[in-house]
């Protein structure tokens, strides 16, 4: 029984490392191939190598700091973040599934950086490279708070670390075959999946955090996933058919 | 440590402020206040042993409320827009 939550909560944690990387890398890719096209692939590809070296930097500094605070306050303050960049995920993927608001297009991102680019006065392969630097680093940077968020409070980092690596060489291989079709992934189902389970473990240990006895222990990290993904839904189908109703009906 | 020197370590903390500012604030700082309410209020009630088993009911409840007001309060802007 407690194997088999375990593995249920390590599934939840790949599952949500794998997507939220994804996410974040596929818009870091779209960036680093419409600097690369336009302006100086040599450039971008440096960007992203600086942007990597430095990331790393911030894991090797931060990674172990985290081993040092206690662990209860960890998964409270973890927790914390993780609901409230989960519920942020969550609620964007909610208004565009319901049509509220517009749905992310990677062609859009990429003709714009595009535009940008070509438009950019000053030195043609420094402005390629802080893009592309800039890119890569901020999605970077929500690869790694994710990452070291989930891996730390559920002692799994290196497993966490693995799928984000995973992930890494998986867009990269597709971004190189693929280029420009990036608006084919289906960003918004990704971010609604990934939503659900940051909330579904910010809750977690945020009451592990505050010492709650979670009926099963590990077994209600799925259950939670069940209700959060079931509300979602509902919450959807409802804004869909009847707006007006459902603002009034749900406050 | 020269003028040169300060200005960076200035950027750099201004960035990292930035960086967290947006991540957790954003555009839904309601969810920030929110989220820091609803901890504070578990954790006061999961100080009192009777009320411990309530809040493992109250912080997923509290949680879904919070992301319905949120998601209703875009729909208000957009419809009365």
């Amino acid at each position: 029984m407690i194997a088999t939550a375990t593995t249920g909560s390590n599934l939840v944690l790949v599952v949500a490392v794998f997507l939220a990387c994804v996410v974040e890398m596929v818009e870091a890719l779209t960036i680093v191939v419409a600097v690369g096209k336009t302006r100086s692939w040599r450039s971008a590809l440096e960007g992203v190598a600086v942007a990597i070296a430095a990331l790393t930097l911030l894991v090797a500094i931060f990674g172990p700091a985290l081993a040092t605070i206690p662990l209860g306050s960890l998964r409270l303050i973890i927790g914390g973040i993780l609901l409230i960049f989960g519920l942020q995920w969550l609620r964007k993927a909610i208004l565009r599934s319901a049509g509220y608001i517009a749905k992310h297009d990677e062609d859009v991102i990429f003709a714009n950086t595009a535009a940008q680019l070509s438009n950019a006065a000053g030195n043609r392969d420094r402005v390629a490279f802080i893009v592309s630097f800039k890119g890569v680093f901020l999605e970077g940077l929500e690869v790694v708070v994710t990452v070291l968020t989930l891996g730390a409070s559920s002692h799994q980092l290196g497993l966490a670390s693995a799928t984000a690596g995973v992930a890494l060489v998986l867009v990269a291989a597709v971004g190189a075959i693929v280029a420009r079709q990036l608006s084919n992934v289906p960003e918004n189902a990704m971010k609604m999946t990934v939503g659900i389970m940051l909330v579904s473990y910010g809750t977690f240990w945020s009451g592990e955090g505050l010492k709650l006895a979670w009926p099963g222990n590990n077994a209600m990290l799925p259950i939670l996933v069940g209700i959060y993904a079931l509300v979602s839904w509902f919450v959807i189908a409802l804004l869909k058919h009847d707006p007006v109703e459902v603002h009034e009906a749900s406050l | 440590m020269s003028e040169t020197k300060q200005a960076l370590v200035i950027r750099i903390i201004k960035g990292f402020a930035f960086f967290w500012w947006d991540f957790l604030v954003g555009d839904t700082p309601e969810l920030f206040v929110g989220t820091v309410l609803v901890l504070g209020i578990a954790a006061m009630t999961s100080l009192l042993g009777h009320l411990r088993v309530l809040t493992v009911i109250v912080l997923p409840v509290s949680v879904l409320l919070m992301l319905l007001v949120s998601v209703l309060r875009v729909v208000r802007a957009k419809r009365s827009s």
